[in-house]
């Protein structure tokens, strides 16, 4: 096997294993030998293609657990604790505490000591010793940024609360005494990682996104043949009222005797008034039915005209038409009559058609050898037609040979 | 008849209070509003004398259908004696899709209305292009135009509008069960008629106006009706 098929296969397995019908057609013609690996998934890639697509542009989210959480490892021997940072931890740090972001962007090219200093004022925080923190502070500017409260998000949180305060921030400034501003709360702590968590990254989720356009209706564009079809039907409905006979009656009724006679009945319902019966019970029941019968004989009227024209006009198409046709036949009828066999000769011979189609004109030796494998392959189905022919009940012999004629008549004709 | 379109008009009002339903008289020379359900004056309920027993809002439509034939009747210039023309079908749509596109454009609730055409003249070919273009207008808004045709002929126009916007044709064999026709089938709101078979024309249809002549007249009710239903 050659390096090429491997990989194709490879590529291809996944939807091998989940279309059973491709993997039917694959096991049939390519170890039947009539078309190689690459003919067959030539017509394929789209699949690769609609894949690839599919790969999802998301990003976790931030972790509901806090990040204090995450306990130092402590070396017993010497006096240092190792923190163990991911770029995750890093990026949640900076989202909830933009200060500590700042201080980054400012210092870190400079400093390489930025994570030490900043465990170390975590760590005097958690001590509750503000008396420490202000005098190391002091000493270190850098400190000194990691320990004060944030200003920008408490200002922040004050308009968005239109001055009632959740975080315990006391409004009225002026009394704060100088170590007030090192202390931290838990609750200040705990509700900005639920902002940051809630807000998530902001991501744009096209399909989450309300569509923009106005109601309107979208562009239909039918199917031509649809139109032929109706036509039909009329025209079978004014032939069939000239054949019985049935003439509009003309009446001569002038526009002012049509006035008077509305105005009449208008004067009659006015003093009569609205009947409390006004449908009788016999003519309801005879409206009821023959809607009934209306709806249910225009849906098999149509339904019986759609099948027989496609019929007739196949044999006039060109190849292209064929295929489509071909695909699109009403493949309902005949595999309720003869399941699943049916079904996987109309899949074959879709698959060899198209092949065949495709090599046309044969300008290679190569192509010439894929054709008449392609036409063996065609004169073993039309063997397996005629035995469905044969196999199918008489009464309804007739139209299956009707469906399966067609698929005959292209086999012949290309032999 | 008449009756039997107001007992209709008032069991659509009661399927769902939100239901608003409106009626254009369609004359040979002038169109209006008979009825609009969303006034407040025509849904009161106090029984004006000298009626038997009928609500208050099928004597002021009925009043209201009175003037305007009378100066519908006088808008008439010739007398013809060659039978019932046609009605302004294409005045009346519009002034539908304009009242539609109006509650649309003003109202906070976002309604599903229809239009319902009661239609017993015949077709006007001159009208051909003005109710091409307000069927057009239709489907763009997404309004499904029903057809009750009363009258002796079919009307091509309607079929054209109910094919093209999704609405649903109907020639009733007995005029004399047309409420039965009209509660079975033009009842039927737009979110059922996706589960809900109603009938369709074997054929429609399309031929141009050019094709059509004269030959066909009628002697039933010189106006059409047309029927709005929010939901």
């Amino acid at each position: 096997m050659d390096f090429r098929v491997v990989n194709l296969l490879d590529l291809f397995s996944p939807y091998l294993e989940t279309l059973s019908e491709l993997a039917k057609l694959h096991k049939q013609f390519v170890f039947g030998g009539i078309l190689t690996e690459a003919e067959f998934w030539a017509t394929r890639k789209k699949l690769l293609d609609g894949d690839n697509n599919r790969s999802s542009k998301q990003r976790v989210g931030f972790k509901s657990a806090m990040i204090s959480d995450i306990k130092p490892l402590a070396d017993g021997r010497t006096n240092k604790v190792a923190f163990n940072l991911t770029p995750e931890i890093i990026h949640q740090i900076f989202t909830e505490k933009p200060v500590v972001h700042q201080a980054f962007l400012k210092y870190v090219p400079n400093k390489i000591d930025f994570w030490t200093k900043y465990y170390r004022a975590e760590y005097l925080r958690s001590t509750k010793n503000a008396v420490a923190a202000a005098v190391e502070a002091t000493e270190d500017e850098e400190l000194a940024v990691f320990l004060k409260q944030d200003d920008t998000l408490a200002s922040e949180a004050r308009r968005k609360d239109n001055g009632i305060s959740r975080d315990c921030i006391k409004e009225v400034a002026e009394s704060q005494s100088l170590y007030d501003q090192y202390k931290r709360n838990l609750l200040q702590d705990l509700n900005r990682h639920a902002v940051v968590v809630l807000e998530g990254q902001s991501i744009v989720i096209d399909d989450l996104q309300a569509p923009h356009e106005p109601p309107i209706a979208p562009l239909c564009i039918k199917d031509p043949r649809d139109y032929f079809y109706s036509q039909q039907a009329n025209a079978l409905r004014t032939l069939g009222e000239i054949a019985t006979g049935a003439k509009p009656v003309n009446y001569h009724t002038s526009t002012r005797e049509a006035y008077s006679y509305i105005s009449k009945s208008i004067s009659d319902i006015k003093s009569e008034g609205i009947h409390d019966s006004v449908v009788k019970s016999g003519i309801a029941s005879k409206v009821l039915n023959s809607l009934t019968h209306n709806i249910s004989s225009t849906k098999y009227n149509l339904r019986r005209s759609n099948r027989e024209t496609v019929l007739d006009s196949l044999p006039s198409m060109t190849k292209e038409e064929l295929l489509y046709a071909v695909l699109e036949h009403d493949l309902d009828f005949l595999s309720y009559l003869a399941p699943e066999s049916s079904f996987q000769h109309w899949t074959s011979i879709q698959e060899l058609l198209k092949h065949f189609w495709s090599s046309y004109p044969i300008r290679t030796p190569y192509l010439s050898t894929k054709v008449n494998k392609l036409k063996d392959a065609m004169a073993n189905i039309y063997g397996k037609l005629q035995g469905i022919k044969e196999s199918v009940q008489s009464d309804l012999r007739h139209q299956v040979s009707l469906l399966v004629q067609p698929m005959v008549q292209y086999f012949l004709d290309p032999i | 008849m008449g009756c039997k379109v107001l007992s209709f008009v008032k069991s659509i009002l009661l399927l769902n209070q939100l239901n608003q339903v409106v009626i254009i008289a369609t004359g040979y020379n002038t169109c209006s509003y008979i009825f609009d359900s969303s006034v407040s004056s025509s849904t009161s309920t106090t029984p004006t004398s000298g009626n038997a027993g009928m609500p208050a809002f099928c004597v002021e439509l009925l009043e209201k259908l009175e003037t305007f034939l009378i100066k519908d009747e006088k808008l008439s210039t010739s007398d013809t004696v060659d039978g019932v023309g046609s009605s302004l079908l294409s005045g009346s749509l519009s002034m539908a899709l304009c009242y539609i596109q109006r509650v649309f454009r003003s109202g906070p609730l976002h309604p599903r209305p229809r239009i319902l055409g009661l239609h017993g003249s015949p077709d006007g070919p001159e009208q051909y292009v003005a109710v091409m273009n307000a069927i057009f207008s239709a489907q763009r808004s997404m309004v499904p135009i029903d057809s009750c045709v009363i009258g002796a002929q079919h009307s091509a126009f309607l079929q054209q509008a109910s094919y093209i916007t999704g609405g649903v044709y109907l020639k009733p064999q007995q005029l004399d069960g047309l409420f039965q026709y009209l509660s079975t089938v033009f009842a039927t709101d737009l979110h059922s008629r996706n589960f809900i078979q109603l009938p369709k024309p074997a054929g429609v249809d399309f031929r141009a106006s050019s094709v059509f002549g004269r030959a066909q007249s009628d002697s039933s009710a010189a106006s059409g009706q047309k029927r709005k239903n929010p939901s």
